[in-house]
């Protein structure tokens, strides 16, 4: 409870700082109106018209959590219109990224701890590819991997995705892989243990801790990048087509939801990854560090 | 006369690093036979854990010769020979202790029974019996200790190499795996090289002690101890413990004079 109590005073805070620059910003259009039938406006009615006009600039946080309602509860889950809809969209680009940026991620991470070469030449190139703005590169991804026939935009929108979550399990997964001192690696050797024991038996379970820190990391990486990929993809499907649509075409409720529906997606997310990773601490002792 | 098991005649070893070669250990001549309990005993930097990691084929002497067994110390490794102990106990926290313990038989390739049947054997001679499902943090400092020489000798090495397996331990609870492992090696009649910066520790438990001094690391005394095997706590407080215990400390301070 005590810890609830903050967070709780925060976000009441928020809500009624959200409030009043709503009043303030939808406040120039009814002025606008009133002006033009010729009427005053009193201050009650300025209060109701600012938080439910249909465009409003701001719409106030009662607006968007009804539209929320509206196009997740009592929408059809079919219907273009449905967030549910959108959002597994988004979802499953986030979730395919993410798996193969796991895979990438482990797989660049194992030849650069185990070769030398792997060392020298990999690791500066994946830092380089981080560097690159995403958006970038984006319409490239989209028009390369049409030309070698993937036929749908879900491809380039998990290439995309993978493209940002691969980077943090690498760099975690390197330095955990690196993390038994030589005391470990002497006491394998006393045994006479080869590469790949030394690889299965120590390097890869001490670095599980690692993993697990940057899956947090990777899978906010991932959403990221799967919404950014409908934004630059011109895909008219998805949570991130959604916020473009809204913005096109003057619907900020569309715009809003969206962006709450993807909020509280990627929370659910990070959650899940969370509760793995202590699924996974129980089964490796219940308090591995 | 029986052939030693461990024979160093003459052995060097220099360390090239960024500040200059360092001379870590000098014309080391050491015999050690079956059964012995050889105690390293020096200050540090003497070269006690570099020459136990020679023996262990775990660093290669740039002079002299070393054999183990007859062997070469990484053929004796190949061959299995020794167990190492080393400071801290190093159990992965992701395996039980039992889990552990199989650690070197799955990589010996040990069969599935008989993994069992030698967890059960060692757990019983490190006097762990029914802690083979826990897990390391739920084990205090000296029983992790304790497990970990476990893992030592679960694969029946002849010849088991301690480098200050208790050094982190307090007081009591080293006193009482010291008298443990005295039993242990009475039990099992293994080889014991074991290295440690405690004057008491290493009269308590050697057939021979070795003091070391350094710069460049070198033996400067190699003291047969006249003590029974059969040892209580309380011979520390006999006159031949003390004389001998001084012997050391008079070789220790005679190597601090360079």
């Amino acid at each position: 409870m005590s810890k609830i109590i903050p967070v709780l005073t925060v976000l009441v805070a928020l809500i009624v700082i959200w409030y009043a620059a709503a009043v303030k910003m939808n406040s120039t259009w009814t002025y606008d109106q009133a002006e033009r039938a010729g009427s005053e406006v009193t201050f009650s009615e300025l209060i109701t018209d600012t938080m439910s006009q249909k465009r409003p600039l701001l719409p106030a946080p009662h607006q968007i959590v009804a539209e929320l309602w509206d196009t997740t509860i009592e929408k059809k889950i079919t219907s273009k219109r449905s967030m549910v809809y959108q959002g597994s969209i988004t979802l499953k680009t986030t979730l395919l990224g993410f798996g193969f940026g796991i895979v990438i991620g482990i797989a660049l991470a194992t030849v650069i701890v185990l070769s030398r070469i792997g060392r020298l030449t990999l690791m500066p190139w994946a830092i380089i590819s981080q560097t690159i703005p995403i958006v970038a590169l984006a319409p490239i991804i989209v028009v390369l991997s049409n030309a070698v026939g993937t036929g749908t935009l879900m491809v380039p929108k998990a290439i995309i995705a993978a493209y940002l979550s691969f980077y943090p399990v690498l760099v975690s997964m390197v330095k955990g892989l690196q993390s038994p001192d030589q005391m470990q690696l002497d006491l394998l050797k006393t045994y006479g243990a080869s590469q790949s024991e030394v690889f299965w038996k120590l390097r890869l379970p001490s670095s599980m801790p690692y993993f697990f820190a940057s899956l947090k990391v990777s899978v906010a990486a991932a959403f990221v990048g799967a919404v950014v990929a409908e934004l630059s993809t011109s895909a008219i499907a998805g949570l991130g087509a959604r916020m473009l649509i809204g913005s096109q075409f003057g619907e900020p409720m569309i715009m809003w939801a969206a962006l709450f529906a993807a909020a509280i997606l990627a929370a659910i997310l990070i959650f899940l990854v969370g509760g793995f990773e202590k699924l996974a601490r129980n089964l490796m002792g219940g308090r591995a560090v | 006369m029986k052939k030693p098991v461990i024979d160093a005649q003459n052995v060097d070893l220099t360390f090239q690093t960024n500040d200059g070669p360092v001379h870590a250990l000098k014309d080391v001549n050491l015999q050690i036979n079956k059964g012995d309990f050889v105690s390293f005993i020096g200050p540090s930097g003497c070269g006690k854990t570099t020459f136990l990691r020679c023996i262990a084929g775990l660093e290669t002497p740039t002079g002299g010769s070393l054999t183990v067994n007859g062997l070469t110390p990484e053929e004796a490794r190949k061959s299995r020979s020794y167990g190492y102990v080393f400071q801290a106990a190093g159990l992965y926290p992701w395996r039980t202790i039992a889990g552990n313990i199989k650690l070197p038989l799955e990589i010996m390739d040990f069969p599935k029974a008989e993994m069992d049947k030698r967890v059960e054997k060692v757990l019983d001679l490190v006097d762990l019996k029914g802690f083979g499902r826990k897990y390391p943090w739920q084990l205090s400092g000296g029983m992790q200790q304790r497990a970990s020489i476990a893992r030592a000798l679960a694969f029946d090495a002849e010849i088991l190499l301690m480098d200050e397996p208790f050094g982190a331990l307090d007081e009591i609870v080293r006193d009482k795996l010291n008298e443990e492992l005295l039993k242990l090696w009475a039990a099992t009649d293994k080889t014991i090289g074991f290295v440690t910066h405690s004057i008491p520790e290493a009269v308590y438990l050697s057939t021979k002690i070795v003091v070391m001094s350094p710069r460049p690391g070198r033996i400067t005394d190699v003291i047969e101890s006249p003590l029974p095997k059969e040892r209580p706590l309380d011979i520390r407080d006999t006159p031949e413990f003390i004389e001998i215990a001084h012997r050391v400390r008079d070789g220790l301070r005679a190597g601090h004079d360079v």
